[in-house]
């Protein structure tokens, strides 16, 4: 369908030039972490004096080491737990046909509507009379628990477009509930388990509002929250202020452009209702 | 998501095999046990408890509280700090739903329109989804600043003079905040047209270019409709994330000026924790909420009505 024609060259150049626009944000932040205080070129130009002085700074002042653990330790083991517990509700609420089984199924989607400060802030008190406030395993918590529906959602969805001869197989084989699960439906769903690990891993790594109630006060942080009290410190020193955003971007950015392919996708695909 | 379409699949496999029995889907049931009770603890029971608080005035700190019944709600309504944040709450959200979905369709055409870039140009474009919205609207506001980067800009072309005070300006500010989360997103909204537009079969336009038809003609009477798939998805997401938004304004302008930008979820996040009305606050996430479903349900209506 498509020849490559003059026409096609100038629509190359038009959108490498939006490129350049929407790129351009990026690029100064990059070029302003590499500055010093007083650097005299245009902020436009790349500088001619770079510096790391500002990443070592922002590393230490904004105490970043131990903030993106925290994060990855959130992420990681919320990313786990919602993969193991959602791919296990979706297989019953896929297949089992009883009433219980399809009021369930409705409960959790249910979930996916309510805007979760709703629930926020009731549980913060919860929290609180748990003695959780300030401990990585109030935020959890909160995101398993949050998370579920939309990942019940993904896999029930594909699940349903599976067919039940391997189940079936195995169970004249006598394999049980569990081992059918574990053996035969979780690698089956694979593909999917990709989305939504993608999916609730960016959501939860890049969250700002749930460690700013539930960690705030407390020596524990995530990146989010340890940024925003370094700039609340740092508020006019933009190169330092800068070094500590690209610090904290860098992990996203690496996973991205490795697996940009499977992260598009599962942003594209994920939501196909 | 549509749910009709879930209860009939639901329905055609059960007749077609019934091949777990009763007693076997008991046990069965249990593997959804774990996912229930982390979905109960972190947001069936506390929302229904806050269902509850909205109609109180607990502080969030004492252990006792007054029933109000809808004083809260009444409160909301006839105050003018949050009827104007209900107002810019909407607003914010039809902006972005319509600047997002606009400029991401347009991404999308030019990308998928045989170049030769198109795998490095749809990785930059969506790049910005992926960036943590704290940081994103921390560079905005460098950005912004008398002499961030925009007036730089501006003064390479001599129009430095004439720039407004971005984030100082209630007009200038709402149009920064929402500048951004389209520069953001759009990113988002393009990858949805793309898989929509790679669905469209090729000899559909084919056919109507040999008929006759020009490139206008064709996205009106061929693109457009086959996307509506696409746009109904782009829509939805858009108008959620839009009215829930929190970090953007939170970082970028604060509320303000002087209140300017604030929207429902800063002005809650504001009263349960920093003036202690938790029962006020939660008022307020309820009626966002209610907002949400009849958005959600009005844009789900309006796309079976389309035939979509």
């Amino acid at each position: 369908m498509f020849r490559y024609t003059k026409a096609t060259f100038s629509r190359e150049v038009v959108m490498l030039l939006v490129a350049l626009v929407f790129v351009f944000p990026i690029y100064i932040l990059v070029n302003m972490s590499f500055r010093e205080a007083n650097d005299p070129t245009s902020l436009l130009l790349p500088t001619m004096q770079p510096t790391f002085e500002n990443f070592v700074e922002a590393w230490e002042q904004a105490g970043l080491g131990p903030a993106l653990l925290n994060s990855a330790i959130v992420t990681v083991t919320s990313v786990v737990l919602i993969v193991l517990i959602s791919s296990a509700a979706a297989y019953p609420l896929a297949r089992v046909m009883s009433r219980l089984s399809s009021t369930l199924f409705w409960i959790v989607l249910v979930g996916m509507m309510i805007p979760f400060q709703v629930a926020l802030i009731p549980l913060y008190q919860t929290m609180r009379d748990l003695h959780l406030l300030g401990s990585l395993l109030s935020l959890i918590l909160f995101y398993t628990g949050s998370q579920v529906p939309f990942s019940i959602f993904l896999y029930t969805g594909f699940l349903r477009t599976l067919e039940r001869d391997y189940e079936e197989a195995a169970a004249l084989d006598g394999a049980g509930t569990f081992r059918t699960f574990v053996s035969i439906v979780f690698p089956l769903v694979r593909p999917i388990t990709g989305t939504v690990v993608i999916l609730n891993a960016i959501e939860v790594w890049n969250d700002f509002l749930v460690p700013l109630l539930y960690l705030s006060g407390t020596p524990q942080q995530t990146v989010t929250v340890a940024l925003y009290a370094f700039v609340g410190q740092f508020v006019s020193n933009w190169p330092i202020v800068f070094a500590g955003l690209v610090i904290s971007i860098v992990p996203v950015l690496a996973v991205y452009f490795l697996m940009q392919k499977q992260i598009i996708k599962g942003f594209a695909g994920g939501l196909k209702g | 998501m549509s749910t009709t379409e879930l209860v009939t699949t639901e329905g055609a496999s059960a007749r077609r095999r019934k091949f777990v029995g009763v007693a076997q889907s008991k046990t069965l049931l249990l593997l959804a046990v774990p996912a229930l009770i982390f979905y109960a603890f972190a947001v069936v029971v506390p929302a229904v408890r806050g269902a509850g608080l909205a109609f109180t005035n607990w502080d969030g700190l004492s252990r006792t509280y007054d029933i109000v019944w809808f004083d809260n709600f009444v409160r909301i309504f006839t105050t003018q700090s949050s009827l104007d944040a209900l107002k810019m709450t909407l607003l914010f959200a039809v902006a972005v739903t319509v600047l997002q979905n606009g400029i991401g369709l347009v991404l999308a055409l030019g990308v998928n329109s045989g170049l030769k870039s198109q795998n490095f140009l749809r990785v930059l474009l969506f790049a910005p989804v992926v960036i943590t919205p704290v940081v994103v609207a921390y560079l905005w506001k460098f950005l912004l600043t008398p002499n961030g980067a925009v007036n730089s800009l501006l003064g390479v072309v001599g129009l430095e003079a004439g720039a407004p005070s971005w984030l100082g300006d209630p007009f200038w500010a709402a149009t920064s905040v929402v500048s951004m989360i389209v520069w953001q997103h759009a990113g988002y909204s393009m990858v949805i047209y793309i898989a929509g537009l790679q669905s469209i079969p090729q000899e559909i336009n084919e056919a109507a270019a040999v008929d006759g038809a020009g490139a206008w003609r064709r996205f009106w009477s061929i693109t457009w409709p086959m996307l509506a798939p696409a746009t109904a998805i782009n829509v939805m997401l858009t108008i959620i994330g839009g009215l829930k938004m929190f970090t953007e304004v939170f970082v970028l302008t604060g509320g303000g000026p002087g209140g300017s930008t604030e929207t429902l979820s800063t002005l809650l996040y504001k009263s349960a924790f920093q003036f202690n009305e938790f029962g006020y606050g939660i008022a307020m996430a309820l009626v966002l909420a209610v907002i949400v479903i009849i958005f959600s349900a009005a844009q789900q209506r309006m796309t079976r009505k389309g035939g979509a």
